[in-house]
């Protein structure tokens, strides 16, 4: 604006006008005139030879006074009408022009300046005129395209503001809707928690008393399907929190070897019902004592193995644990063991059905069964291999399946990071190797028994029980031994009554007689059988 | 310690200690039997079975002297022997020797000199074949524990 102005003063122009193009690109508009005033939308199809002429040219072209780009005043037949020139002004291409397939686009655009000396003042356009003229337009086509840009960058800052706000309030709308779900799973929870508790604590009494066959069928598939939904609920629960990232591993010390025994302990049940021997493989340098969520990895360690056992019908299954070097199987998950850390790697191999190795990556997905999984009847909640493959990843871990194909059974494997415990590991540094010991049952340490078999191996397999339980064992073979070894100091007396009659109740009797003077010191006896 | 010298001979032991119970030869008692050895008793279960197999052999011997004249058999020591080595054999869980013994007691009942004397064989062939399986087993024990590792837990049911 300032431009034309200034143009206009120094060549004391009657009108100066300014003609950009339309949207379309097939009209010029009226944009800008210095003096007088202009009907808005006032606009000349762009096609008028006298434009295309003063477009073909860099130069500044005079134009006839009455073509309709300069007819901008109303007309009087009085005025001279001065000359006019008119010149284009190049206009700078934005991307921001909406439609994109055009082909004017290709060509350059121009507005139009139309420049008009004084009427009825005899002036004429002289050559060093339009040279100013000319060098203006390059000018003014800065300027105009320098107006465009501030106007397309003030437009953009606008739009990002509102997306700023926009966002901004999704991301406060989302927080709300999440602790909102959260409150009410946990309201929920608890709600729905205190009446299946009920279920299943009534259906286990239930079991306890006479039942006829059909009805003592119905209440186990009663107590099954309340401990399914129970595990679904709390599956539920754990894998929303999971997700929400607020979930958090509780640590403490724990016996790393204790653990895995326990969890087959839990699983062989099963086992024993679908004679499935497992295996447990501890790795001698193992550590005991280490550091983690103990509950989250018994809970990652039961379902895979549990879902060993329940896909096998028959074979084996092995479980390896051992601590694991750094040519892992990922190898952009490079296993560096540190100080006080160090990568545990558990495999549990099954000789079941197997697994098609297209499935294989669907196995970790919520819900998700693959073909093979859906024919059995299988009981599980479809969650438990997404939430183990959580908890392993927040262990800073990594799980995943080999399998040769349906068939060839499957291999699970996962790793973990665990901390190692200051309490002594020394124990597994000796190089002595050690079968692993099961813990001694602490309340019968220093008890005297007395165990009476007449069959030599049976003798030494119940004294080989008692000592086990921390027992001090007297063994004697034959009922007078029996009378004659017994005293106040043992507590128990085990004897074998292998022959039905007299005998073992006379033996029992005279042992009761030898202690009726000190009735408190009596000795519990306890009859062993082997009579199947 | 070479580990895969040792998890070859484990996966062995493993192996074979699996295919002795899938074959019958070995129960769950076997398996009870070995939770109860530990580092206060190392050798507890060579010993209950080495005391087993002499207990087999002593057994076999009398019954064998019994049942030999064909007029004169005492049943009632066969049948005393027969009831020990069913007990020795249950409680060493030593499966297929026990379930011989069962038909062998039936034998004893009915007084049939016969059966008997075939069971006999029967219970001499078992326990021997067991004696030499039980002794692989133990020979795979010891390589494991000289490479250096520790011998598998197996579950069996």
């Amino acid at each position: 604006k300032t431009t034309l102005v200034e143009l206009g003063r120094t060549l004391a122009l009657e009108e100066c006008a300014l003609w950009m193009p339309t949207r379309t690109g097939l009209e010029l508009q009226l944009s800008y005139t210095l003096r007088h005033q202009h009907p808005v939308e006032y606009t000349v199809p762009i096609q008028l030879p006298v434009i295309n002429q003063v477009f073909g040219t860099s130069r500044a072209v005079k134009i006839s006074p009455n073509s309709p780009v300069a007819r901008l005043r109303p007309v009087s037949g009085k005025y001279m009408l001065g000359e006019v020139v008119a010149v284009r002004v190049p206009l700078l291409h934005l991307s921001n022009f909406q439609i994109n397939d055009w082909p004017e686009l290709s060509t350059k655009r121009y507005a139009l300046m139309v420049l008009m000396l004084p009427s009825d003042s005899a002036r004429q356009w002289h050559v060093h005129e339009l040279e100013l003229v000319e060098v203006v337009a390059d000018q003014v086509a800065v300027a105009l395209s320098h107006a465009v840009i501030l106007e397309e960058s003030m437009r953009a800052r606008n739009l990002l503001m509102e997306q700023n706000v926009a966002l901004d309030l999704a991301r406060r709308e989302a927080e709300t809707a999440i602790r909102a779900r959260n409150d009410f799973l946990a309201v929920m929870n608890h709600e729905m928690r205190t009446p299946m508790h009920a279920i299943i604590a009534l259906s286990s009494l239930l079991q306890e008393t006479e039942l006829t066959p059909e009805q003592r069928l119905m209440v186990e598939t009663i107590l099954k399907s309340s401990n399914l939904l129970a595990t679904l609920m709390n599956d539920v629960l754990d894998l929303s929190r999971l997700e929400d990232g607020s979930l958090q591993l509780e640590l403490g010390t724990f016996n790393l070897h204790t653990l895995f025994r326990e969890v087959l302990n839990l699983i062989k049940p099963i086992a024993v019902v679908k004679k499935l021997p497992i295996t447990l493989n501890l790795a001698p340098d193992l550590p005991e004592f280490v550091v983690g969520d103990e509950k989250r990895l018994m809970q990652i360690i039961l379902n895979i193995v549990g879902n060993a056992v329940k896909f096998s019908k028959q074979g084996s299954i092995s479980v390896t644990a051992l601590v694991t070097k750094s040519d892992t199987r990922d190898a952009d998950f490079f296993v560096v063991p540190t100080g006080s850390h160090f990568y545990l790697r558990v495999k549990v191999k099954d000789s079941g059905a197997g697994i098609n190795p297209q499935d294989i990556p669907k196995l970790f997905t919520k819900f998700a069964q693959t073909q093979s999984l859906a024919t059995r009847s299988s009981g599980g909640s479809g969650l438990g291999l997404a939430i183990s493959k959580r908890f392993v990843n927040l262990m800073e871990g990594n799980i995943w399946i080999e399998s040769d194909g349906l068939g060839k059974g499957c291999t699970a494997i996962f790793d973990v990071k665990l901390g190692i415990s200051e309490r002594s590991n020394e124990s597994k540094q000796s190089g002595i190797p050690k079968v692993p010991a099961i813990p001694r049952h602490s309340s019968f340490t220093g008890l005297k028994v007395l165990v009476m078999d007449e069959n030599g191996v049976s003798r030494m397999v119940t004294k080989g029980l008692l000592v086990h339980l921390g027992c001090e064992v007297t063994t004697v073979s034959s009922n007078e031994e029996c009378l004659r070894v017994v005293s106040h100091e043992h507590k128990v007396v085990f004897m074998d009554v292998c022959l039905p009659g007299v005998e073992n109740y006379q033996i029992a009797l005279r042992i009761h007689e030898k202690f009726t003077k000190q009735r408190h010191q009596r000795p519990l006896l306890v009859a062993l059988t082997g009579n199947t | 310690m070479n580990t895969t010298v040792v998890a070859q001979l484990q996966r062995q032991f493993q192996d074979y200690i699996v295919s002795l119970y899938q074959q019958g030869f070995l129960d769950n008692q076997f398996s009870e039997l070995r939770k109860l050895q530990d580092e206060g008793t190392p050798d507890f279960v060579a010993e209950v079975v080495s005391l087993f197999f002499d207990d087999c052999s002593k057994l076999i011997n009398t019954m064998s002297a019994s049942l030999e004249r064909p007029d004169n058999v005492d049943f009632k020591q066969v049948d005393s022997g027969v009831h020990q080595l069913k007990g020795s054999s249950s409680s060493v869980g030593a499966q297929r020797v026990k379930n011989v013994c069962i038909s062998f007691k039936e034998c004893c009942h009915v007084q049939n000199r016969e059966g008997c004397l075939r069971c006999l064989q029967q219970v001499d062939y078992e326990y021997k074949m067991l004696k030499t399986k039980l002794q692989d087993l133990f020979n795979l024990e010891q390589q494991i524990l000289q490479a250096g590792g520790t011998i598998p837990q197996v579950d069996i049911n």
